[in-house]
């Protein structure tokens, strides 16, 4: 039944992703991969898509999962999943349970998941860098144009905060990173050839 | 004008032109809800910043409930979450549709290796500028490496141990550590 396992998938997502969107990207690829929804390889085109495209990214990121595993109504299902959580969370805490959130042991049920969480999604960064720059495949298990985009990116990241003092914003730069990948990759095919 | 029609179009608004997720929503809905429409005060919106880091899913779905609910009860909660949801899905939609097609393209195909990198990078990013917000109390500090090399040899090894269930342990080993120290307090005092 994919439209149930949609939306529970989805609601589990909506129910542990703590610290916004990153936190919810560990969860999301955890899903996907184990009911073969998207490979690592689509999943990270996505999240690219989700933030160069408005809204909350987890919503995006699951009407995408949803539509194409089962068009427009799965799309719905996955959705409402994964908003559902939230909305009862904040409707209860305003109707009744306002002091909830200073509860002591609540607070350090968060103390914990916190750091969990930062910990899952640094290690789930490291290792898609990793994953680009050293692909287990047939022909090689390194990829010098994936590595040379990485260490351009990090400098331009890097260069951006110290002129500025602000990061960098994420459409900035997946767009710089877009052309990067349009030049490297399309002048290495020639070569390769 | 209707309020929970004026609640959807605001938060329709508010879906459609911001980038980046959560914490740039939040500036957004602060600009709209705090200063235009005087919807909520300074401090609640300090309030419902603290409430959204604290209880999970998308942050501008706590905002949008949130804001909704204060305005106009449950209904404004519904209007409110459906206008900031209903842009993304209907674009996404769209993409998903030809997404697959555009991929075919040689040189849409070369920029998204490029992008995958940015992403990488991105989560990176997101997870160091966490990581300097963090509390450095000694338990932090372990479960973060804890759950950090624990991902790592998870991915290594192939082993079958999801995120909710490491979650759950972080989460259950701090109870308990605040629970001891808790009680450990009063018995000294009882003394």
């Amino acid at each position: 039944m994919i439209y149930l396992n949609l939306f529970l998938a989805f609601l589990k997502v909506g129910c542990f992703a703590f610290g916004g969107a990153y936190g919810a990207i560990p969860l999301i690829r955890d899903v996907v991969l184990s009911y073969g929804w998207l490979n690592e390889e689509k999943l990270t085109y996505m999240i690219a898509v989700s933030e160069s495209t408005p809204g909350p990214i987890m919503v995006n990121l699951a009407t995408y999962v949803g539509s194409t595993q089962a068009g427009i109504l799965g799309a719905a299902v996955a959705t409402l999943g994964v908003v559902l959580p939230s909305f009862c969370i904040i409707l209860l805490i305003m109707v009744m349970l306002k002091r909830a959130l200073n509860n002591r042991y609540f607070q350090a049920v968060l103390e914990g998941l916190k750091p969990c969480v930062i910990g899952i999604i640094l290690a789930t960064g490291l290792q898609l860098i990793l994953n680009n720059c050293l692909p287990v495949t047939e022909k090689s298990f390194i990829d010098l144009q994936a590595m040379a985009i990485t260490i351009f990116l990090l400098m331009v990241a890097i260069m951006y905060k110290k002129k500025t003092g602000r990061r960098i914003t994420p459409i900035s730069l997946i767009m710089i990173s877009a052309v990067a990948g349009m030049i490297v990759y399309g002048i290495a095919v020639p070569f390769a050839a | 004008m209707n309020r929970a029609l004026d609640l959807f179009l605001t938060f329709v608004k508010i879906g459609l032109f911001t980038f980046g997720g959560g914490y740039a929503m939040i500036s957004v809905i602060e600009n709209h809800c705090v200063e235009r429409k005087k919807w909520i005060t300074h401090d609640e919106m300090m309030n419902l910043t603290v409430i959204a880091e604290s209880t999970p899913g998308p942050i501008a779905i706590n905002c949008a409930t949130f804001v909704g609910y204060r305005i106009a009860g449950f209904r404004g909660a519904f209007f409110s979450t459906l206008g900031v949801v209903i842009p993304s899905f209907l674009i996404i939609l769209c993409i998903s549709a030809f997404l697959d097609h555009f991929l075919d393209i040689v040189i849409v195909a070369n920029a998204f290796q490029g992008i995958k990198v940015a992403v990488g990078i991105l989560i990176v990013d997101a997870a160091v500028n966490m990581m300097k917000k963090m509390s450095r109390k000694p338990l932090s500090i372990i479960i973060m490496l804890g759950s950090f090399t624990a991902t790592l040899l998870i991915t290594i090894f192939s082993w079958t141990f999801s995120t909710i269930s490491m979650m759950l342990i972080a989460a259950a080993v701090s109870l308990l550590y605040y629970t001891i120290k808790e009680h450990g307090k009063k018995e000294s005092r009882g003394k």
